[in-house]
């Protein structure tokens, strides 16, 4: 009986070995399962949703297609399928996704992820199976430190990089002293710990700094605070996302704080946020952006193209996603297979321009994605040309100055 | 100090309209609604929705809102809400809970997560001497308008007829019932009267807060400890709760940040251990 079974188990492997073997046009058999599965995890119907969301899956298909279309017969990965599935940003959903997603639905790559305790909590998951996970929506600097492993890379920003921008370059322009209100959780911890940092290599000082609620729709008592300490804070240091944002930046305005001389400087800001606001609300907020679609002639008509299949101009977290999907799928070309340790090997220290990424590099010793990265301001209103072109780009810092050094804490 | 207390009843304004509205409902109808913070939330878009495709502005959609949302509220119990009655409570919860649910992602589908614009009605754009300091007038107005709202509302509920007879059944409805009064007729204006406030405080929070379709979840949670510190069914003890409860977040989060969202729930236990019925809740038993 027991000979039998494990008769028909190896002629059944061998059979499925031997169908996803050297398919039509296919690289000689290397590709597993029969083809290769990208999937988008992220938030598709909570505060994310907008800014990533099912448009993130638009731009991860619309990289399918242009490898597709660059390599064609000689695509290594000739059947490529794009899955999804939502996470709701609950760090518990995440990772029985991220299992589902690698078990059962045979993805050999995760992208995006947003919300740190999630991405994390996929990031184990992909060392455990030993599959790639490409992380995009989340900004811990965890990912690349002590939680970093051989089978996740960080694309696209961290809390160090929008820090080390904002913080050091508007108390560089003579803004010394600021107030930081943060939401009280890993991520705005995160955000408060490396502002603080950035701003005080810079010469300046954090007078106090808050943990606020989360999430929190007044923050009254904090705005009327802010110009009763000593000394006064000349900026306030936000560094709310989505939904908090937005009622953060309604009340600073509400309580006419620029006019008392305290400044706004926002840590982490994606163009639909300014979308939410107006752009009069937000004129003259200095941020720092990973990319803005309407920065060059090769990001507009990237920008284009995605707007023509979901209506709305990208956000950086779409545009990243795209590269990130395009620069694995490049990687499975170079390696000849999708057999992730030859992958990870094609990705490591790779250097390359796309659309997303200027003089980018993906670092071996930690898999963070080093590439310039813009200082935005927001135009006021009368300077807003056609929807959505919010963004005056200041300066572009360059890769190696916009991203921490190797911190050591990384065991890949 | 006196600044951020006046700020405090400021941000209790809401509560206080919200917990009205859930008080009075609770009382009548002995329904826990759920879907209250949904409400709160169309009351926003609905501002938003009259001037986006409509060009009718704040002023007008103040009186608009809760007119429509209360409509929608009679209707509701019409349909739905009546069919409770008699029932386990837990059935009025997943009612409730469904439909918030429901009218959350109806909205979410059309207009995404992301909040939507709404300006300061003009003539409130300034800031008001209060002699001690100054304020946002808009702010102001949040305060004096519910101010007016709760006060119109509690001297309607002692001093006339009707409202005596809607105290009576929403504080004690058997004995009422006992006392040979119609209740039943009461109830459907008095759901739709809650629903309506529901929508004035979202009306009021949409030139000043996100406007997004969960902003009513996030909310509700710390108006159900307010009712529940106010005295379930008293609705003195609501109003006086909610403003109480915006004074006592703002100050802990000029002193204690990082306790602020646990001090609503810390003084909701301590309520309840010194006075199990919540602050003007009448303790069962002694009356």
């Amino acid at each position: 009986m027991k000979a039998k079974g494990l008769t028909i188990a190896v002629a059944t492997a061998g059979a499925l070995l031997a169908g996803c073997g050297g398919g039509p046009g296919g690289g000689g058999g290397k590709i597993s399962d029969g083809g290769v599965t990208l999937a988008v995890l992220n938030d598709q119907t909570a505060i994310y949703a907008d800014l990533s969301g099912k448009n993130s899956v638009t731009a991860v298909e619309m990289a399918v297609a242009d490898y597709k279309a660059k390599y064609g017969d000689k695509a290594v990965a000739d059947k490529i399928e794009v899955i999804s599935a939502d996470h709701q940003n609950k760090p518990d959903l995440a990772n029985s996704k991220a299992q589902e997603l690698y078990d059962r639905r045979r993805a050999d790559v995760i992208l995006d992820v947003p919300s740190s305790a999630a991405a994390l909590a996929v990031a184990n998951q992909a060392k455990a199976k030993k599959k790639i996970f490409m992380d995009i929506g989340a900004a811990t600097t965890e990912l690349e430190g002590r939680q970093c492993n051989k089978y996740t890379f960080h694309y696209g920003y961290n809390t160090y990089m929008l820090a080390n921008g904002t913080g050091s370059t508007v108390t560089a322009d003579g803004a010394k002293n600021w107030y930081i209100v943060y939401p009280d959780y890993a991520f705005g911890q995160d955000m408060n710990r490396n502002f603080t940092a950035a701003i005080q290599k810079a010469g300046g000082t954090v007078v106090r700094s808050d943990p606020t609620p989360f999430p929190n729709d007044n923050f009254s008592t904090f705005l009327l605070k802010a110009p009763n300490l000593s000394p006064k804070p000349q900026v306030l240091g936000t560094m709310q996302a989505g939904g908090d944002l937005v009622n953060l930046v309604k009340q600073y305005n509400e309580y006419k704080l620029q006019d008392k001389g305290i400044d706004l400087a926002v840590g982490l800001m994606f163009i639909t946020d300014i979308h939410s606001l107006g752009p009069d609300a937000l004129a003259g907020t200095k941020f720092t952006d990973p990319w803005y679609w309407n920065a060059n002639p090769q990001n507009r008509a990237w920008a284009d193209k995605f707007m023509a299949k979901t209506g709305k101009r990208p956000s950086f977290a779409h545009a990243a996603n795209y590269s990130a999907a395009m620069q694995y799928l490049e990687a499975v070309q170079r390696a000849g297979t999708d057999a992730s340790d030859a992958v990870v090997k094609e990705l490591e220290g790779h250097k390359f321009n796309d659309v997303f990424a200027d003089n980018a590099e993906i670092r071996a010793a930690d898999h963070l994605l080093l590439h310039d990265v813009e200082l935005a301001e927001v135009k006021p209103a009368a300077e807003v040309k056609e929807p959505w072109d919010y963004e005056k780009i200041l300066k572009t810092i360059p890769a190696n100055q916009a991203f921490q050094p190797v911190s050591g804490s990384c065991k890949l | 100090m006196i600044e951020q207390a006046f700020n405090g009843l400021v941000g209790g304004a809401f509560y206080a309209l919200l917990a009205l509205g859930l008080a009075v409902i609770f009382g009548m109808l002995g329904v826990v609604n759920f879907a209250h913070g949904a409400f709160y939330m169309l009351g926003a878009f609905g501002a938003f929705i009259l001037l986006d495709s409509f060009g009718i502005g704040f002023w007008a959609a103040l009186v608009i809102v809760p007119v429509l949302l209360g409509l929608a509220g009679v209707v509701l119990e019409r349909l739905l809400i009546r069919r409770l009655s008699g029932l386990d409570p837990l059935y009025g919860f997943l009612l409730t809970f469904g439909l918030a649910l429901i009218l959350q992602d109806l909205v979410r589908r059309q207009y995404g997560v992301q909040s939507q614009q709404y300006a300061r009605p003009e003539l409130l754009d300034g800031t008001l001497n209060l002699g001690l300091f100054d304020y946002p007038a808009y702010q102001v107005f949040v305060l004096a308008l519910s101010a007016v709202v709760c006060g119109g509302v509690w001297l309607a509920l002692t001093r006339t007829k009707i409202g005596m007879i809607v105290r009576a059944s929403t504080e004690k409805p058997e004995l009422t019932r006992a006392l040979g009064i119609d209740v039943s007729r009461w109830v459907t204006p008095v759901f739709g009267f809650g629903i309506a406030l529901a929508g004035l405080a979202g009306v009021l929070a949409a030139p000043m807060r996100a406007i997004n379709p969960l902003m009513g979840g996030d909310l509700i949670i710390v108006v159900f400890a307010v009712v529940v510190i106010g005295g379930l069914g008293s609705v003195f003890g609501s109003v006086a709760a909610g403003f109480l409860i915006g004074v006592v977040s703002a100050l802990g989060n000029l002193y204690v940040p990082a306790l602020s969202q646990t001090l609503v729930f810390i003084l909701m236990a301590a309520v309840l251990l010194w006075r199990p019925a919540g602050l003007f809740g009448r303790q069962e038993g002694l009356v």
